[in-house]
């Protein structure tokens, strides 16, 4: 039992200088036989925002729950701050802020309490005083009496964060932080984001959202457990081998239709007016297009495949595999 | 700074139960109901169960007119127990009226009774009872003897040429509670039984609640021990059992008249050890359900029990050594006898060191169990 271990000194606790804050290996956890997190391998760099991608269900929580210690691998090994994700739990919970996708500060106290609890359960120096600091960085000053259950999404998650980087963690485990979140309020929450991680703090961040990826360091790509593609975001898109062509006109919809049933098309996209179409094999591509090519209204263009054309492939690609 | 010293172990519980307290506060109806709870639970049961019967419905067959026969009815009717309704004629309507439920009893004072008990023949009175109810007919059977005892005695007097004015007194050899009063029983008792009733359900919910407002997987993720929230969650409830027990001993007092023989800081002391082992206990449920109801549930499961075998409703000399053994590993069944020792016998804690050190042990194994429940993961 831990309530057993003895006081350490702070030096033996301080995690080795190296630049890979997460560095885990073939971590697997199933829950009643479904395997959920597959043989997951991943480094993250310091002060790097490493966002992880990958659709509902995919092992991204489970992932990240691994490595906060709130679940035991199946087998597997790893770090998280140079200390062992097995048996170090408790050090790492010193120094880690996860916030999870759920709210998970309490509703019934204020913005001030929450963030008081959190500074004396971490035996921060004067709770108060850090609290206060907390409250005026987030702009919430006048407002720190309210209940937490009362603020809106966008604030929440401010106060979230708030919480999380009170006790000045190393490492931030980030579980879709903007869901539900309003555009302006994703935005700002990306810039503390980047301003934390200039200041050395390391992030691992899940999301939804193709532009909050874009907006990460280095990606990584998650599907049934498995941890299909890492790497920057131009590396992810390259790895997709993916040929597009965009197509403008009036009234695509048929077209798409028409389009999605030709060979050698794998993947048709609209944005708006247009239609991203796109192929693993570029003269297969080619080939199918060209009857479509000489209609009336429409202008073809070749294009680079966005992150979310690669992505939507990983996606389809991975069902056919792992279905 | 070193994060597992003594010092950071404090904080942590004292930030524990800072939030608690904080959150017990807020939520306003749940803290009214636990300060109306227990008075109400005092006036529903102290003034609504009492098992001593009055004004007993009562019929007496009188076969004789005689001195000691109108003495025995006088001193009868002056006591609250019977109600004299009915003088009969004859026999048979003896068993019409018990028949009928119009009488609970009936008393026949039978030919010659006056000379037989001036001769020293020890006739006998015959008394009839409806024993359908027999707690109701046991406790009354039971003062008769004394009321006819008292009424003889008098009717004696008189013929020795003393004329004085009847004094009716029912006298009843029952220590500890001389009026034989259930009030003086029940008050000590309920005291228990409210107190192991709000508690347990108090920290039943408190990991159930978390978990399910899905503020659990926050708290794992922070440095906090087991052994630090269960001790911050219980902390608070300790200052509102206590206050209930005061809340439910001051209404005693004053409105049912139950005194405190003994000492009130061996009173309060056992008090405070009796609520630690509900708080305990139900803080160990909550580490075992997986949702509030489960909580709820298992609280309730063990509640039943803590009524029926802890000696607050039926004696507990009577039950079977099997049903005495499940009674000794409740909290409550020690409580009460402490409770009713001090209070209404006046012992003091060397008087109670077996049924401390049980409460002190059944703490113990319910933190042990609760700790080593604890679930620090989401596993």
């Amino acid at each position: 039992m831990t309530a057993a271990a003895p006081a350490l000194p702070e030096s033996a606790e301080a995690p080795p200088a190296r630049d890979i804050v997460i560095d885990v290996h073939e971590l697997t956890k199933s829950f009643n036989g479904r395997t959920v997190v597959d043989h997951v391998s991943m480094q993250v760099g310091k002060g790097r925002i490493h966002g992880f991608l990958g659709p509902n269900g995919s092992g991204k929580t489970t992932t990240i729950r691994l490595l906060c210690g709130l679940l035991t691998p199946d087998s597997g090994t790893g770090t998280c701050l140079g200390f062992d994700i097995l048996t170090e739990s408790d050090r790492i919970r010193r120094r880690v802020g996860y916030m999870t996708q759920r709210f998970s500060l309490y509703q019934d106290l204020s913005i001030r309490e929450n963030l008081e609890f959190v500074a004396r359960i971490y035996n921060l120096p004067d709770p108060r005083g850090k609290a206060q600091g907390a409250i005026d960085r987030l702009g919430l000053k006048g407002r720190e009496n309210q209940l937490a259950g009362n603020l809106s999404g966008g604030w929440k998650q401010r106060l979230a964060l708030g919480a999380c980087i009170l006790p000045q963690p190393a490492l931030l485990l980030l579980d879709e932080p903007t869901a539900g979140v309003d555009p302006q309020a994703r935005r700002e929450f990306w810039s503390e984001i980047h301003a934390l991680a200039a200041e050395g703090l390391s992030v691992l961040v899940s999301t939804h959202y193709m532009d909050e990826a874009e907006r990460c360091h280095e990606i990584a790509y998650i599907a049934y457990g498995k941890l299909l593609v890492t790497g920057t975001v131009d590396e992810v898109i390259a790895a997709s081998h993916l040929y597009t062509w965009t197509v403008t006109g009036a009234d695509i919809h048929p077209l798409q239709m028409e389009l999605e049933k030709t060979g050698g098309i794998d993947m048709v996209a609209p944005f708006g007016t247009s239609l991203h179409v796109s192929g693993r094999d570029e003269t297969a591509l080619e080939a199918a297009i060209a009857p479509f090519r000489s209609r009336a209204g429409l202008t073809w263009q070749k294009g680079e495949p966005t992150l979310e054309d690669a992505f939507i492939d990983l996606m389809k690609r991975s069902e056919d595999n792992f279905r | 700074m070193s994060v597992d010293g003594t010092g950071g172990a404090f904080g942590r519980f004292w930030a524990m139960t800072t939030k608690e307290f904080i959150q017990m506060t807020r939520d306003r109806i749940t803290l009214a109901t636990m300060i109306m709870i227990p008075v109400m639970q005092l006036f529903l049961f102290g003034f609504a169960i009492n098992s001593t019967p009055h004004n007993l419905p009562t019929a007496v067959l009188m076969r004789e007119t005689s001195d000691v026969g109108r003495s025995i009815l006088a001193a009868l009717e002056n006591t609250d127990f019977f109600d004299i309704r009915f003088v009969l004629q004859r026999e048979e309507e003896m068993d019409e009226m018990l028949q009928s439920g119009r009488a609970l009893f009936v008393i026949e004072i039978p030919e010659g009774f006056e000379r037989a008990l001036r001769r020293g023949e020890q006739p006998a009175l015959l008394v009839a009872a409806d024993a359908t109810d027999p707690v109701a007919a046991s406790s009354a059977l039971g003062a008769l003897s004394g009321i006819v005892n008292t009424a003889l005695a008098r009717d004696r007097q008189v013929t020795m040429g003393e004329p004085t004015p009847p004094a009716f007194r029912i006298v009843q050899h029952r220590r500890y509670n001389p009026a034989g009063s259930s009030t003086l029983n029940i008050v000590p008792g309920l005291l228990g039984t409210i107190l192991t009733m709000t508690l347990l359900i108090f920290t039943a919910l408190s990991v159930t609640r978390e978990v399910e407002r899905g503020t659990m997987e926050n708290l794992l993720s922070m440095p906090i021990r087991p052994i630090e929230i269960m001790l911050g969650k219980i902390a608070p409830y300790v200052l509102i059992g206590l206050l209930q027990a005061v809340l439910i001993i001051a209404a005693g007092f004053w409105v049912f008249g139950v005194p405190i023989l003994g000492d009130p800081a061996s009173l309060s002391l056992l008090t405070g050890l009796f609520v630690l082992a509900n708080l305990s206990i139900g803080y160990t449920f909550s580490t075992v359900a997986t949702n509030q109801l489960q909580a709820m549930q298992m609280a309730m499961m063990f509640f039943l029990p803590n009524i029926l075998l802890s000696g607050f409703m039926f004696p507990f000399a009577g039950m079977p050594a099997w049903a005495q053994w499940i009674g000794e590993a409740l909290p409550l069944t020690h409580y009460i006898r402490i409770v009713r020792a001090i209070m209404l016998k006046g012992a003091d804690l060397s008087d109670l060191t077996t049924d401390a050190l049980a409460l002190a042990g059944l703490t113990g194994i319910a933190m042990l169990i609760a700790v080593r429940r604890f679930r620090r993961t989401l596993d």
